[in-house]
């Protein structure tokens, strides 16, 4: 067995984080991409570029904030601590929470350009047809969107699998709890044990490329699907 | 005619030899590889050095590990300070180093370090009451730091019942970033990195006695790329002087 019960630990770890961050990522995205898409308001600049931020700040950057801010004198910490919940820093919720900023513009971009080339006519003839706002959301937006839904998906779930600078600096590297594949590659490597580091790393490449393919295949279908 | 080709040859070589000379003397470089507990004394050394030399020093901070990978694919270092004294005896041994140059520059001192005044006590009993949730620990198998870590907990008889309050940084940095930061209450790192002119900076720390754990030795060697750099000699020969020395022994290490 090439993979030890580390490695099969930190990769089962990954999945379950790439799985919930997802999740999480659609159901704050979606409304955040519908909003940016329809509203005129002042805000929607400012906000557009706090969304972006994440993709052109380096996950260092990013992770020292966040390991600053879950601590006890951080904004986030005292929150935490006020509520009973003890600190995010080093748990599994934490890295949840990290990597939900971290993967936010790779889930919001794809559903919010799915929403503005959508154009206002459909919702105009849900609305002539007396369908409600949220009615005509989820029958006529969301369906005509699904596209840009299933690549806010499987984008937000390959980058969170990819995720190394955050996890690095909020997680502590506990075994079976803040290990991922990304880390256990990097200690492998800065351990010296090259063999191991190449079976995790050749399958996180395996695994981009299959992601990547996929995406490019969706693409295609959804061109010919759409008018 | 011809004596004077001659001259003029002659002269132009001589110049051209006082250049090279000039140039290798005065505004010499050396890049170092430097290990991470060794940042603060290393970044003060390397001022006295090029004040006192000429000679300039590029410096680069991060895990031995690393360095190594980085240096058997042809990073362009003239020196390595390792963390430990096996990473430079095996470079050596690979041809990448030069055996002769390698010589201990520091010997490192573990802490037992909380950014709380008063948490940790001047005899570690607090590792034995466990009245805290998570400690950071350099990873054992990366850090030689944390390696020592183990081994103490192991002596004291307090490694089970502390292993699942540990939280692991990569390396003896990023260990001191999670206390630094109060995200573990306290944590082993390099005295060096508490400590500075002689003196504790803050919070509460323990010395770890080093008789609870083997020397954390620190060698220095010379690259193979480094070999006829003059400024790379002179820095291994400026490490081992006075002033080095005091900066070092300031730091807390011994020399």
């Amino acid at each position: 067995m090439p993979l030890g019960p580390e490695a099969l630990q930190a990769v089962w770890l990954t999945l379950q984080l790439a799985t919930l961050t997802t999740l999480v990522l659609l159901l704050i995205a979606t409304p955040l991409a519908w909003w940016l898409s329809q509203t005129e308001s002042w805000w929607k600049g400012p906000v557009g570029a706090f969304v972006t931020l994440p993709l052109v700040l380096p996950p260092s950057v990013l992770g020292f904030y966040l390991l600053v801010a879950m601590g006890p004198a951080g904004p986030l910490g005292q929150f935490t601590q006020a509520m009973g919940w003890g600190l995010l820093s080093f748990t599994f919720t934490g890295l949840v929470i990290g990597s939900v900023v971290f993967s936010m513009p790779f889930a919001v971009q794809p559903l919010q350009h799915a929403f503005e080339s959508m154009g206002r006519r459909p919702m105009e003839v849900a609305a002539t047809l007396r369908a409600s706002p949220l009615d005509a959301f989820f029958t006529v937006a969301l369906p005509q969107a699904r596209t840009g839904l299933l690549t806010a998906a499987i984008l937000s779930f390959a980058h969170t699998v990819g995720e190394f600078g955050v996890v690095l600096m909020i997680g502590g590297n506990i075994p079976g709890k803040t290990r991922v594949v990304s880390t256990q590659i990097y200690g492998h490597v800065e351990a010296m044990e090259y063999a191991q580091a190449h079976w995790l790393a050749g399958g996180m490449v395996l695994f981009s490329f299959v992601v990547l393919l996929c995406l490019a295949l969706l693409k295609n279908r959804g061109s010919r699907v759409l008018p | 005619m011809k004596n004077s080709e001659v001259v003029v040859k002659r002269f132009l070589l001589s110049l051209a030899a006082c250049l090279t000379v000039a140039v290798s003397a005065h505004a010499g470089e050396v890049s170092v590889a430097v290990a991470a507990n060794f940042t603060a004394p290393m970044q003060k050394i390397a001022r006295l050095f090029e004040q006192d030399t000429g000679h300039k020093a590029t410096l680069a901070f991060g895990s031995t590990g690393r360095f190594y990978a980085q240096i058997k694919n042809g990073a362009p270092f003239d020196l390595l300070l390792s963390a430990d004294d096996e990473t430079p005896a095996k470079l050596a041994k690979e041809g990448l180093a030069v055996d002769a140059s390698r010589f201990t520059y520091a010997i490192g001192k573990l802490a037992l370090w909380s950014k709380q005044p008063g948490l940790v006590d001047a005899q570690g009993q607090v590792l034995k009451s466990g009245t805290f949730d998570k400690i950071a620990v350099a990873d054992p198998k990366l850090a030689p730091y944390g390696a020592a870590a183990v081994e103490v907990m192991t002596q004291l008889g307090v490694l089970n019942t502390l292993r699942p309050k540990f939280v692991q940084g990569e390396n003896i940095a990023q260990t001191h970033q999670f206390v630094a930061t109060q995200n573990a209450q306290l944590g082993f790192v390099a005295l060096s990195q508490v400590m500075a002119e002689g003196r504790l900076v803050e919070g509460s720390v323990w010395a770890v006695p080093a008789t609870l754990y083997s020397p954390l030795r620190q060698d220095a060697v010379l690259l193979s790329k480094g070999q006829g750099n003059t400024a790379a000699a002179a820095l291994l020969q400026y490490l081992k002087g006075d002033k080095a020395r005091a900066v070092i022994r300031g730091y807390g290490y011994e020399h």
